[in-house]
């Protein structure tokens, strides 16, 4: 089976700084990756990179069979990106941008509706404008537009950021359900302990390049990579 | 593409509407633009009449820029630009939903405007008003179109609030030139009808030229700049 990401010699520059020096990496599907890495080591920029944001300037980078940059524009609908921002307009309510988002990126309004009930954001909450919500509601927000879009890739940079310790929780619980439904999920997190419960994988970063690459035991995997209905459970997982 | 458009569209207007920002500030700001023009000119009614075209587009231009500005501010503000992009949007849809906002708020500006200087200048608006209706659409789609290419080329820029001004003024002097001497014509005693329309011309090549370009270029300039 062709991997979901594969990249060979991947050069990107911001300006003139390459921000990827070289990268060779491939991500199979239903995998979970961790991206390791210190400040402006190339996590996001890998992340960026693999949503069609940020276009190779030398090297074959294809993911979801998409050849970049010219595929990027149809990789982009079958991708789910969270960066450090949440992308909330804040005089919109949480419904209306989940709502938008999903619409935006061809889901049904039911999808961005099942995503706030996945995420359990509270009803409460729902009809309350984006401005007004803590860090951590905004990151839960964020989530769920995510979630809505039924990316077959997830990318998520620092995604627990903000978040309490439930909201953590539910985010894990998320992304082992979308990979036990075949969807690939690849994180770039500082939070190493919780994350490489997650994963099977640590790809470290340095430089832009790939410095290791460790297949990894999760040492407490949460019961629902196993549940028999975590597709049903999960809205954004095609 | 016409569903995606309408899409974004709705978003913003709906942002605009619950934000008030064109209600609360930039209403305001125009109304106080023309009444500068009154102290700064001359109390006298006659000359303000004889200026009140070329003083209402004025106070029309810098309310645009004022409006494209805020139009992408709300996408800079929590990467809505990135997510934008990543949602696979077609781009020449993003280009005709934000336009399609921002025209609409314009157009809702200009009819205050108008009521401003039918008020303060003592103009009567009602003299040939097919042609300032038609000439005062086409303007709108002139100022629009070409303010939405500088907003997206600026809002990838550390520099957009002063680089935008920039770009913005010189590349819409046409419209301002076409649009008062299409205001003038009409609101003349009596009203030159054919001068008008042949201004309303220049208008429409204007627009059309930069909706044209904005459908082909919007894409490039979400993705490079």
């Amino acid at each position: 089976m062709d991997p979901v990401i594969a990249l060979r010699g991947v050069v990107s520059v911001l300006g003139r700084f390459p921000v990827l020096a070289g990268i060779d990496l491939d991500v199979g599907r239903s995998e979970v990756v961790l991206l390791s890495g210190a400040n402006g080591a190339g996590k996001t920029s890998l992340l960026r990179l693999c949503a069609g944001l940020l276009a190779p300037v030398s090297g074959q980078a294809t993911v979801l069979g998409h050849v970049l940059p010219a595929g990027r524009r149809d990789l982009r609908r079958r991708v789910g990106y969270l960066g450090h921002a949440n992308a909330l307009y804040d005089d919109l309510t949480v419904t209306e941008n989940v709502r938008f988002w999903a619409r935006a990126a061809g889901a049904t309004v039911a999808d961005a509706d099942a995503a706030l009930d996945r995420l359990a954001v509270p009803t409460r909450l729902r009809h309350v404008e984006a401005g007004h919500l803590s860090a951590g509601q905004r990151r839960r927000a964020g989530l769920a537009a995510l979630a809505a879009r039924r990316p077959e890739l997830w990318l998520l940079d620092e995604p627990h950021a903000g978040l309490d310790a439930t909201a953590r929780d539910d985010l894990d619980t998320l992304v082992l359900e979308a990979a036990a439904a075949g969807a690939t999920v690849v994180l770039a997190s500082h939070e190493l302990d919780r994350a490489r419960r997650l994963v099977g994988r640590t790809v470290s970063l340095a430089g832009g390049t790939v410095v290791a690459d460790d297949r990894v035991q999760p040492d407490a995997p949460l019961s629902s990579t196993t549940s028999g209905d975590a597709a049903v459970a999960v809205p954004g997982v095609a | 593409m016409w569903r995606e458009a309408a899409l974004v569209a709705g978003k913003d207007l709906r942002v605009e509407w619950r934000s008030r920002v064109v209600l609360n500030q930039v209403v305001p700001f125009s109304v106080v633009v023309l009444l500068l023009f009154g102290f700064a000119l001359d109390p006298d009614r006659g000359f303000l009449r004889q200026a009140a075209p070329g003083l209402y587009w004025i106070a029309v231009l810098l309310s645009a820029m004022v409006v494209v500005q805020r139009s992408f501010a709300v996408e800079t503000a929590d990467g809505g630009r990135d997510a934008l992009r990543a949602t696979g949007l077609d781009p020449a849809a993003l280009f005709l939903g934000k336009a399609a906002a921002t025209a609409a708020v314009l157009v809702a500006l200009e009819i205050v405007l108008a009521v401003g200087v039918s008020l303060l200048y003592g103009v009567d608006l009602t003299r040939g008003l097919p042609l300032l209706v038609v000439s005062g659409l086409l303007a709108t789609i002139g100022l629009v179109a070409p303010g939405m290419i500088y907003g997206a080329l600026a809002s990838g820029l550390r520099v957009r609030e002063t680089l935008l001004p920039l770009l913005f003024l010189p590349a819409v002097a046409p419209v301002m030139i076409g649009a008062t001497r299409a205001f003038e014509a009409a609101l003349r005693q009596p009203p030159s009808m054919g001068e008008g329309w042949r201004w309303c011309g220049l208008l429409g090549v204007f627009a059309a030229i930069y909706t044209a370009l904005g459908l082909l270029i919007f894409e490039p300039l979400l993705e490079d700049s």
